[in-house]
C-alpha cells in the first residue's frame, strides 16, 4: 500500500515537473492604452505572428504572454508593471518595452528578479549596460543616427544640418549619434533644437519655422514613431521647406510603414537609414506581410516596431529551446550571445559583449509606386552595423 | 534670413495657432460666465466634433465646408441633450460635484471614442486649395494659416455683433453680469443656457475640425488640451468674448515665438506667464473686478 502511494506521488511528481516545462510564461510590458496604444498593437501582433508563423517549431513547448500595459513614457508605471510580472505572475522572461525611459526605469527590477528581459524596442544606446539581463532585439539610435551621419555627408553631399528632436533620452543620443558622425566627415550642425516631448504631439510649426530661416542642406528629426512622425511630414509639407530646398531625413521612425500612407505626397523623397520597412524584398519579410495583411486587413502592415518584437520572439524561442524550457537566466543569456536568425530585416546577431543587436542598416527613399501608394526604395545598404556608442565607448555606452 | 519678415512669419504663426484657440475656447468663456458652471468636458465636444468631421470627410469622402458644418450641428445637437439630462442637474451642486462629473464626462469620451474608432490619430487630408503656400505679396505663407487668421477674425466679428448688437446677446450679457436680477427681469435663464450651451459646443467642435491640423485628434485630446483652454479662458476674464480673443492670440503668439526663439524652454514660459497675470490680475486680463 504504502509502496503504491509512493509510486502514485513519484508519478505526480514527474507529470508536474514536465508539465512545468512545457509551459514558458513571458510578461509582455507596452502601452496597450493612451498615446503609445497604437504601437503597444504592433508589438502585440509581432508576437502574434511570430507565434503563428512559427508554431511547428515552438512545440513542446507552450509559450504563454502575459500582458501588461505600461500606459505612457513616464518609467513609472512600467517599473510597477514589471514587478507585477516578476512577483504575482511569475513569468520565466520578460519582454516588450516601446519607450525608453521605460527601459530605464524597469532595468533595477529586471536586474533583480534575474529573469532574462527581451527589449523590443526601447532604442537609447546606454539602456543594456543597465542590467545585465536586458537583451537587444530591436535598435540603437546609434545604429541609423550614426550611419545617416556618414551617409549625409558622403552620399548626399551635405554641408550644413539642423537637427530636431524630441527632448528625452533616444531624441538627445539620435542628435549625439548623427552629429558626431556628420562632423567626423565635414559637415556641421548649425543648430539643436528640442521638439517637446514624446508623451504629446506638439504643434510642429514653430520648430519648423526656426529651421527654414536658417536655411541648412539637411534637416535631420528624430521623434518618436507614431503620431508625432506623421505630424512631422505634415507640418514639413505644409511649411514650403522641400521647396526652400531643405531635405528631411532621419532613422526611420519618421517614415514608420503604418503612418507612412496618411503622410501624403509631403512624404515623397524623404531620406532614412533604418534596419527595416515593409517593402524589402526577402522571402521572410514577404511571408509576414501577406500573413499580417490577411489578418489585419490590406491597409495594414508590420513596421519595425512589429519587426522588434517579432524577433524578440524568435531569441525567447531560442532560449526557451537551449535550456529546455527551464529559462534558467545565465544559460538563457549564455545561449543568445551571438545568436545568429534571419529575422525580416535580413540577417541579425546578438553581440556577445553588449547582448545589443547586429543588422543591416538600409538607406532608404520615399517614391510614389505604380500603384499611387508610397513606398520605401532602398537606396544603400551597410552589413552587420553595431551599436556604434558602445562600439566605441561614448559618453554613458562605456561599461563602468 | 531679413529680420521684419522672420517677425512677421512668426506673428501669422503664432496668430493662426491663437484663432483655433479662441474657437475652441468661446464656449467655454460663455458657460463658465453665464452659469459658473466648471464644464472640463469642453474639449471632448471640441474632440467628439473633430472626430465627426474628419470621419466624413475620410469615410464618406465629404468635402472639407461640408464636414464642418455638420460637425458644428450634430455637436450642437448632441450637447443640447447632454445638458438637459445631465447638466441642468448638477447646476445647484458645488464646483467639486460640477468638476468630479465633467472629468468622468471626459474619460467616458475618451473610451467611448477609442472603442468606436481606435487609439490612432485621424489624419485630416485637407483639400487642395488649403495646401501648399500662399504669396501675400511681401512673404509667402503657409496657406491654410492664412484662412484660419481669416475665418477666426470673421467669427470674431460675427460673435461680437451677435453680442453687442442683438436682443439675445443682451440677454446673455445681462445674465452674466448679474444672473438674479436678469431672472427678475423675466429672462429665461434656462433656455438661454441651454442655447449657448449648444451654440458654445458647436464652436468647440467647428474648432476641434479647424484645428486638427495643428493640434492633431486622437482619444487623448480632450485631456492634453484642457489647460491651454483653462489658460486662455482665465487670461481672457469668464464671459467676455473680445477677452477671450485677445487672450487667445496673446497665448498664441507669446507661445510660438517662445518655442521658436527658446526651443529649450519648453512649456515652462507659458505657465510661468500665466501665472505671473493671475496674480496681478485674478480676474483674467479682460474680466471685470468682482
Amino acid at each position: 500500500m504504502i509502496k503504491r502511494m509512493l509510486a502514485a506521488t513519484a508519478a505526480l511528481a514527474i507529470t508536474t515537473a514536465f508539465a512545468q516545462a512545457q509551459e514558458v510564461k513571458i510578461g509582455l510590458v507596452a502601452p496597450f492604452t493612451g498615446i503609445g496604444a497604437e504601437l503597444g498593437q504592433q508589438i502585440d501582433r509581432g508576437v502574434q505572428q511570430f507565434l503563428k508563423l512559427n508554431a511547428g517549431k515552438i512545440a513542446p513547448y507552450k509559450l504563454t504572454i502575459i500582458k501588461r500595459d505600461d500606459k505612457n513614457p513616464s518609467g513609472a508605471d512600467s517599473k510597477v508593471a514589471v514587478q507585477e510580472l516578476l512577483t504575482q505572475e511569475n513569468v520565466d522572461a520578460l519582454a516588450g518595452w516601446i519607450y525608453s525611459p521605460n527601459a530605464i526605469a524597469s532595468a533595477p527590477v529586471v536586474s533583480a528578479g534575474k529573469k532574462l528581459a527581451v527589449i523590443m524596442n526601447a532604442g537609447t544606446a546606454f539602456i543594456t549596460n543597465l542590467s545585465p539581463y536586458y537583451v537587444r532585439t530591436s535598435f540603437s539610435m546609434w545604429h541609423a543616427g550614426f550611419a545617416l551621419g556618414e551617409a549625409a555627408a558622403k552620399q548626399l553631399k551635405a554641408k550644413t544640418a539642423v537637427v530636431g528632436y524630441s527632448d528625452f533620452p533616444p531624441g538627445k543620443d539620435s542628435l549625439a549619434a548623427f552629429k558626431r558622425a556628420f562632423e567626423a566627415n565635414g559637415g556641421q550642425v548649425i543648430d539643436e533644437i528640442p521638439m517637446g516631448g514624446p508623451a504629446q504631439v506638439p504643434d510642429f510649426t514653430p520648430f519648423f519655422q526656426r529651421v527654414k530661416d536658417k536655411k541648412p542642406d539637411l534637416f535631420f528629426v528624430f521623434v518618436p514613431a507614431g503620431d508625432h512622425a506623421l505630424a512631422v511630414v505634415k507640418t514639413y509639407g505644409a511649411l514650403g521647406m522641400k521647396a526652400a530646398g531643405i531635405k528631411l531625413i532621419g532613422p526611420g521612425d519618421i517614415t514608420q510603414d503604418i503612418k507612412l500612407q496618411a503622410m501624403g505626397d509631403a512624404a515623397i523623397g524623404l531620406i532614412t537609414m533604418h534596419h527595416y520597412n515593409a517593402d524589402l524584398d526577402n522571402p521572410v519579410n514577404k511571408a509576414l506581410v501577406a500573413s499580417w495583411k490577411k489578418d489585419y486587413g490590406a491597409d495594414a502592415t508590420p513596421d519595425f516596431v512589429a519587426i522588434g518584437a517579432y524577433d524578440g520572439m524568435a531569441a525567447i524561442l531560442h532560449a526557451v529551446q537551449a535550456t529546455k524550457g527551464k529559462m534558467d537566466p545565465d544559460a538563457a543569456l549564455a545561449a543568445l550571445k551571438g545568436w545568429k536568425y534571419d529575422s525580416p530585416r535580413g540577417p541579425i546577431a546578438i553581440d556577445p559583449e553588449t547582448r545589443d543587436i547586429i543588422m543591416n542598416e538600409y538607406l532608404v527613399e520615399v517614391v510614389k509606386g505604380a500603384d499611387g501608394k508610397l513606398h520605401q526604395k532602398v537606396l544603400g545598404k551597410i552589413d552587420a552595423v553595431k551599436d556604434a556608442c558602445k562600439a566605441q565607448k561614448i559618453g554613458p555606452c562605456a561599461p563602468k | 534670413m531679413i529680420f521684419g519678415i522672420d517677425v512677421i512669419s512668426t506673428l501669422l504663426g503664432g496668430v493662426a495657432a491663437g484663432m483655433v484657440l479662441f474657437i475652441v475656447s468661446v464656449g467655454l468663456s460663455v458657460t463658465m460666465g453665464l452659469m459658473g458652471f466648471v464644464n472640463l468636458a469642453h474639449g471632448g465636444f471640441a474632440m467628439i466634433g473633430g472626430y465627426l468631421i474628419v470621419l466624413a470627410m475620410n469615410r464618406l469622402g465629404m468635402p472639407f465646408v461640408a464636414a464642418l458644418a455638420i460637425g458644428f450641428v450634430v455637436v450642437a445637437a448632441v450637447s443640447t441633450i447632454f445638458e438637459r439630462l445631465l447638466y441642468s442637474r448638477l447646476y445647484r451642486a458645488t464646483e467639486l460635484d460640477q468638476v468630479l462629473f465633467t472629468i468622468g464626462l471626459v474619460f467616458m469620451m475618451i473610451a467611448s471614442v477609442t472603442l468606436a474608432v481606435g487609439p490612432e490619430t485621424q489624419p485630416l487630408t485637407l483639400p487642395t486649395w488649403l495646401q501648399g503656400q500662399i504669396n501675400l505679396g511681401f512673404i509667402s505663407y503657409r496657406t491654410y494659416s492664412i484662412v484660419l487668421i481669416a475665418v477666426g477674425t470673421v467669427i470674431m466679428l460675427g460673435l461680437w455683433l451677435g453680442f453687442e448688437r442683438t436682443r439675445m446677446g443682451a440677454q446673455i450679457r445681462a445674465a452674466v453680469d448679474n444672473r438674479r436680477m436678469a431672472e427678475s427681469l423675466g429672462i429665461n435663464i434656462t433656455r438661454l443656457f441651454t442655447l449657448v450651451f449648444a451654440f458654445g459646443s458647436g464652436m468647440a467642435a467647428l474648432g476641434g475640425g479647424l484645428g486638427a491640423e495643428f493640434l492633431g485628434l486622437d482619444p487623448q485630446y480632450p485631456l492634453k488640451y484642457l489647460v491651454i483652454f483653462l489658460i486662455v479662458v482665465a487670461v481672457g476674464g469668464l464671459g467676455r468674448i473680445t477677452g477671450v480673443f485677445y487672450a487667445s492670440l496673446i497665448i498664441g503668439v507669446v507661445d510660438f515665438a517662445l518655442k521658436k526663439y527658446l526651443p529649450q524652454g519648453g512649456t515652462v514660459f507659458i505657465y510661468g506667464m500665466t501665472i505671473l497675470l493671475l496674480l496681478w490680475r485674478p480676474q483674467g486680463l479682460f474680466g471685470k473686478s468682482t
